[in-house]
């Protein structure tokens, strides 16, 4: 990876969830250079950690799989992992922008035997399954990863650990002494497919998040109930590896408040409608969902979904957002306290597990990106003043995967115009 | 009936949403309540009250007029601001509450008899005779309200910690004589006068 290969006809591609993999490859299959930088070491994003998408139930496999084969077998696209953007200049047509890249410390010889890893003992949590487990310092972010290359853990650098990686592996691929490099491109068009993170649930503070072991984030259950997670798919709680099988599902857990985050994020709804089903999918009729809202916003088509898991009968709905969550120290049970909408009945429940609805924060939040780029009052990117720059998916607005993808195309689209302006006004 | 009362039951008919808007301190925010519950779960007085912040608010879009002016829910309110604190949209629970309880003192509506709304007339009328509490005569009225007997019960109750707040010179007989007060005690007056026709004018009770 060179400078010289990126010209003002390139497009760069800011993150490599399913937003960034689409606009990258709706750029690159209509014959745009793309460049596609991504964080961490592997793509796929927030998807590539779901269990199974609503309303199908199919698993993100299927859909980055797809992906993953479109972006190895097109030439237009450079992808470069755990680099970061940290500068960007210049204008529509004629952006400069520098690059952080941060050593991966394996090289392309890699070829995923995973010697490495069971060379090293020293361990790390596992950010894949949101330090609900932990993962070798050496390790395969997860079995889709692409690329297919080994990472050590820059904890292990310089140690004997690290030094047992570089033994152990038969290729010459480990390479302790990579550094932080620089690189800075030209590019014509910048998408921002930054993607968004949950919302620190620990700031909810009367739902006990981090107080109480069996109070987690509903992408912390996705985790559970995915046979790659740390459970092996079964709905174990933290406290005591006991079967959660009457769970409570809180909405707007930092949504639409005013304190936290003002704006409704739009997919949770959904998602907790849909993780009842992973319930009964592990307990069948034993198992009881309880879904805790101030109003259910199944967006879009999705009002039948809703209307399937009101069907349920291991579903029930108290309109009410939960008040407050104490704990009973007996057996580590959540007390769900609080009144209802419907009669203002006052209500103390316990529950085996409680799975909180985070809402969805902009990944770029506290991040300082070029004064051109227009935020919305929740920090979601609007665009650029001079045009050149695109929020996509998530980055753009709370959007779910179906969502994230038109809206990806969408701002693929603009930044293409971006290009053929360019180009014309320099034949000129 | 008295005549505020009167003028507004036929100024406002059915909509009493209006009539708060109008007339209650930071009324105009009731139409923001979107009916979570949050309040009502996190008031620590909640189990004791008739009606929650959440079901006044929904009371009051629902033209309920007589209920929520004799609620006695808004003098339970001990300005705690949990509720405004959590509350998801910022609605000035607490003000909206002393608003109502203001409202409806004023209109000659609030519950008779109850507790903490006869403490506070108790403490205001005592406060502003000198510009300065009267400790003594407060606590005495207040355990005589209810008759002779139950308040020598009361006040020999609490003898201990009245003893206690006279040796440590937190508490001084003499103060059964009238008290101590402000030094222009006529310009206080005035100040209080003029400061309840101001309020008055503003709230529509000059009549």
């Amino acid at each position: 990876m060179t400078a010289s290969i990126a010209t003002n006809q390139t497009i760069l591609v800011v993150g490599g969830g399913i937003s960034g993999m689409t606009a990258a490859l709706e750029a690159a299959e209509c014959g745009k250079q793309v460049i596609l930088v991504e964080k961490t070491p592997v793509l796929g994003g927030r998807t590539a950690r779901l269990y199974r998408y609503f309303p199908k139930m199919c698993h993100p496999t299927c859909g980055l799989e797809i992906n993953l084969r479109r972006i190895k077998q097109n030439r237009n696209i450079r992808l470069m992992t755990m680099t970061e953007v940290t500068a960007v200049t210049g204008s529509r047509g004629n952006y400069s922008v520098t690059l952080k890249v941060a050593p991966r410390f394996v090289n392309e010889n890699c070829t995923a035997c995973g010697k490495c890893a069971e060379a090293v003992s020293a361990e790390v949590p596992n950010p894949w399954n949101y330090g609900l487990d932990k993962l070798k310092a050496a390790y395969l972010p997860h079995n889709m990863a692409y690329p297919q290359r080994y990472v050590i853990d820059p904890s292990i650098v310089g140690t004997p650990e690290g030094e047992k990686a570089k033994a152990a592996c038969p290729a010459g691929a480990v390479d302790l002494d990579m550094k932080d490099e620089t690189v800075t491109l030209q590019v014509g068009a910048l998408i921002y497919a930054t993607g968004w993170r949950p919302y620190d649930a620990a700031k909810i503070q009367p739902y006990g998040y981090g107080r109480f072991k069996n109070v987690i984030t509903s992408l912390e259950f996705e985790r559970l109930a995915d046979p790659q997670g740390p459970t092996g798919g079964k709905i174990l709680r933290p406290s005591d590896g006991k079967e959660a099988k009457n769970v409570a599902f809180i909405q707007c857990a930092g949504s639409r408040d005013e304190n936290h985050l003002r704006h409704c994020s739009r997919i949770c709804c959904m998602a907790s409608l849909k993780q009842t089903q992973y319930v009964r999918e592990a307990f069948g009729d034993e198992g009881k969902s309880t879904v805790y809202y101030i109003d259910i916003r199944a967006i879009d088509r999705f009002e039948d979904f809703y209307q399937m898991v009101q069907k349920d009968a291991t579903v029930g709905f108290v309109k009410s957002k939960v008040a407050r969550i104490a704990e009973n120290t007996e057996n580590g049970n959540p007390i769900l306290h609080g009144v209802d909408t419907e009669g203002y009945h006052r209500y103390a429940v316990e529950h085996d597990l409680v799975v909180l609805a985070v809402g969805m924060e902009p990944e770029i939040t506290g991040v300082k990106l070029p004064d051109d780029v227009i935020l919305d009052s929740s920090n979601f990117i609007e665009g650029s003043k001079d045009q050149g720059m695109f929020g996509a998916g998530a980055a753009a607005s709370p959007l779910d995967v179906n969502r994230a993808v038109q809206s990806a195309t969408a701002a693929s689209l603009r930044a293409i115009q971006v290009i053929r302006k360019t180009a014309s006004t320099e034949a000129v | 009936m008295t005549t505020a009362n009167q003028m507004a039951v036929e100024r406002y008919r059915n909509n009493f949403l209006k009539e708060v808007e109008a007339n209650v301190e930071e009324g105009h925010m009731v139409k923001m309540c979107m009916q979570c519950g949050v309040c009502a779960g996190s008031c620590p007085l909640g189990p004791h009250w008739t009606h929650s912040p959440q079901k006044i608010f929904m009371m009051i879009r629902a033209g309920k007029r007589d209920e929520v002016l004799g609620s006695d829910s808004m003098f339970m309110c001990t300005s705690c601001y949990n509720c405004m604190v959590r509350c998801p949209r910022q609605l000035p629970i607490t003000h909206i509450m002393h608003g109502l309880a203001n409202y409806a003192h004023r209109l000659g509506l609030a519950p008779k008899g109850q507790p903490t709304r006869d403490f506070a007339t108790l403490f205001w009328n005592n406060a502003i005779k000198k510009g300065r509490v009267n400790e003594l005569m407060l606590t005495l009225r207040h355990y005589f309200r209810n008759g002779l007997v139950s308040g020598i019960k009361e006040a020999l109750g609490m003898q201990s910690v009245g003893l206690g707040l006279f040796m440590a010179k937190r508490l001084n007989p003499m103060e059964i004589f009238g008290g101590h007060g402000v030094k222009d005690l006529k310009g206080f007056h005035a100040i209080i006068a003029k400061a309840k026709e101001i309020e008055d004018r503003k709230k529509g009770f000059t009549a």
